[in-house]
């Protein structure tokens, strides 16, 4: 961190509304229908078609700029943003201007990892605007034309602009993630990157030490990063190229247009594409089709409470209610809210906070990962699991016979006192592991030498013994009962 | 409020206009008496006054999320000067430099 430059990030993220209909028609928003198949008049831009304003999406929106503390204003207008571009058929795309829904939020963010101190990312804005349509050219095919599919045009979207309140492309990762899991427990999108639900565009440049004082380098904006890695990527490779040109041509902010960059993500570098117009050429003026829409300070407070526990909360409280560290409780409840709520039932259901957090963290999660299941999908229900960990911590079985019995519990779909019947584990009683130890003491008077000599991690050679011969032993109370044997003079 | 020239230039490109040299000069004329004409408005003493975001006195105008039918894909590309089975074809567009 003794690079002589301040690094400065802003993103712009695009998020497609989960609604059924388009923002101002009534085709559906559907993805992966076949091209030109979901489009009207109004959407594709017939002369003489009128929008009307989805009452949902707005509805959305305004849900998400609660969330994000944002000011909501009272009043707030459709505004018209030209260019032309084919797979835009109006050759105009509503938006919002100068009056926003929403604007002056944050978005806390911090690393449980501890590679930033905890801190806000300012909103500048968050308005609706309709998407674009698709366009696709056969690079194989070489000059032929680029087909044209709208059943995208008109789609809802919300973009949240950030203040470049980011100081590393680590920053920027995290703001994604938290933006994105505040999105999912919010349920107004589905943030799916791959179908374009989520879209993000950064603006990054230095401000470098010099001894003639601080100098910003120009402005890019880099577009095209289909992963919040790739972003990660794109940033810290934008960080290392601006240095070198600057160190190279001196270029300063302002010395240069606006550059808008391209992530490629084959060569792990960010190329130019065509420069950005000046915001003034949209020449945005206000919509006639669509009147204003106003917000009450009821509206805003009936949203507000509906919001239900989001991520930052719900974190502090595992922490607290489950005597979790904030690592725990950050992946937990990165997971998703159904995960934590069976995580919360595991821990009512067991009493141990910690035991469930690790049991859900290393078997649960590598269950769903390897057999591409939902929490809802998961085979043991969290009261039967925490019947099985309630049988740990009370020493009944093991931590790995535990485990086996888990992975039959998912095999098999039965409760954990049926498995472990049906698999022969008995719980050895205590005097019958007593006689063990002293057997195995009996016959290894080495190991008794190197424990007597102050080498107490000899009896472990005792503990593996014990298990060949009684696969349901307790390691732990064996390991306890030999070393008190030993002590009293065996 | 006088449009220049360039003002004109600018603004047929913006809107991909092809204007020959006359038709520039032309229009840069009546631009500019349509705009002197707009103009006369500054007159009015608008200190007092709200901006008006909309010509009706009308708002929050909104529909239910609901989905109705969409055009069939023959309708909707019918007046497509060029086209294949599925998509509207035009020009390839390059995007990058």
């Amino acid at each position: 961190m003794s690079e002589p430059y301040t690094i400065i990030i802003g993103l712009e993220v695009h998020v497609q509304l989960d609604t059924r209909s388009k923002m101002f028609c009534g085709c559906s928003t559907a993805f992966g229908a076949p091209p030109n198949t979901q489009t009207c008049p109004v959407c594709i831009g017939m002369p003489g078609a009128l929008p009307v304003m989805n009452r949902r999406a707005f509805e959305l929106a305004l849900k998400t700029a609660v969330a994000l503390n944002c000011e909501i204003p009272r009043f707030t207008k459709w505004d018209r943003k030209n260019y032309y571009y084919p797979d835009l058929p109006k050759g105009y795309q509503i938006s919002q201007f100068d009056l926003p829904l929403s604007q002056d939020g944050y978005l806390p963010i911090s690393d449980p990892k501890g590679r930033f101190e905890p801190k806000r990312i300012g909103i500048i804005r968050a308005h609706l605007e309709e998407d674009a349509g698709k366009s696709m050219h056969d690079e194989a095919a070489g000059v032929a034309d680029s087909r044209i599919d709208l059943n995208r045009c008109g789609t809802p979207l919300l973009e949240i602009v950030s203040q470049p309140d980011m100081r590393s492309p680590a920053e920027a990762k995290a703001y994604l993630t938290e933006l994105k899991l505040l999105l999912n427990y919010l349920g107004v999108s589905d943030c799916n990157m791959q179908e374009g639900s989520l879209r993000v565009d950064a603006n990054i440049n230095l401000h470098i030490d010099t001894p003639e004082g601080t100098v910003a380098t120009p402005i890019v904006e880099v577009k095209n990063m289909n992963s919040f890695r790739a972003v990660e990527r794109a940033l810290e490779c934008e960080v290392r190229r601006q240095y070198e040109l600057w160190q190279q041509t001196g270029q300063k902010l302002g010395d240069v247009p606006k550059q808008t960059r391209g992530w490629d993500e084959a060569s792990q570098t960010t190329r130019p594409q065509r420069s950005k117009e000046e915001s003034s050429d949209y020449r945005y003026f206000p919509e006639p089709d669509l009147v204003p829409v106003t917000t009450t300070e009821e509206q805003v407070e009936r949203i507000r409470r509906s919001l239900g526990e989001l991520p930052a909360a719900l974190r502090s409280r595992l922490q607290e209610s489950y005597g979790i560290t904030p690592y725990d409780a950050d992946v937990l409840v990165n997971q998703g809210r159904n995960l934590v709520d069976y995580y919360i039932e595991l821990a009512e259901g067991c009493g141990d906070g910690k035991l469930a957090s690790n049991w859900v963290q290393q078997d649960v999660l590598r269950t769903l990962g390897e057999q591409q299941i939902e929490i809802a999908e998961f085979p043991a229900p969290a009261t039967a699991l925490a019947r099985l960990l309630d049988m740990v911590r009370a020493g009944k079985i093991t931590t790995s016979r535990g485990r086996e019995v888990l992975a039959e519990m998912i095999t098999s779909g039965k409760s954990a006192e049926e498995v472990i019947k049906d698999m022969g584990i008995e719980q050895v009683d205590d005097s019958a592991l007593q006689d063990l130890c002293r057997e195995l003491i009996e016959a290894s008077p080495k190991v008794v030498a190197q424990v007597k000599q102050g080498r107490q991690k000899a009896v472990g050679a005792l503990i593996g013994q014990a298990k060949k011969k009684n696969p349901n032993v307790n390691p732990a109370r064996v390991r306890e009962i030999c070393l008190e044997l030993i002590g009293n003079g065996h | 409020m006088a449009i220049s020239r360039e003002q004109i230039e600018k603004v047929s490109l913006l809107g991909r206009l092809l204007l020959s040299e006359e038709e520039l000069d032309k229009m840069t004329g009546q631009l500019g008496r349509i705009l002197g004409y707009v103009d006369l408005l500054a007159e009015v003493d608008t200190e007092q006054v709200e901006p008006m975001a909309h010509a009706l006195d009308v708002s929050d105008v909104f529909r239910d999320d609901e989905v109705r039918p969409s055009l069939d894909r023959e309708q909707a590309l019918a007046s497509a000067p060029n086209r294949d089975d599925e998509c509207y074809l035009v020009p390839a567009v390059l995007g990058e430099l």
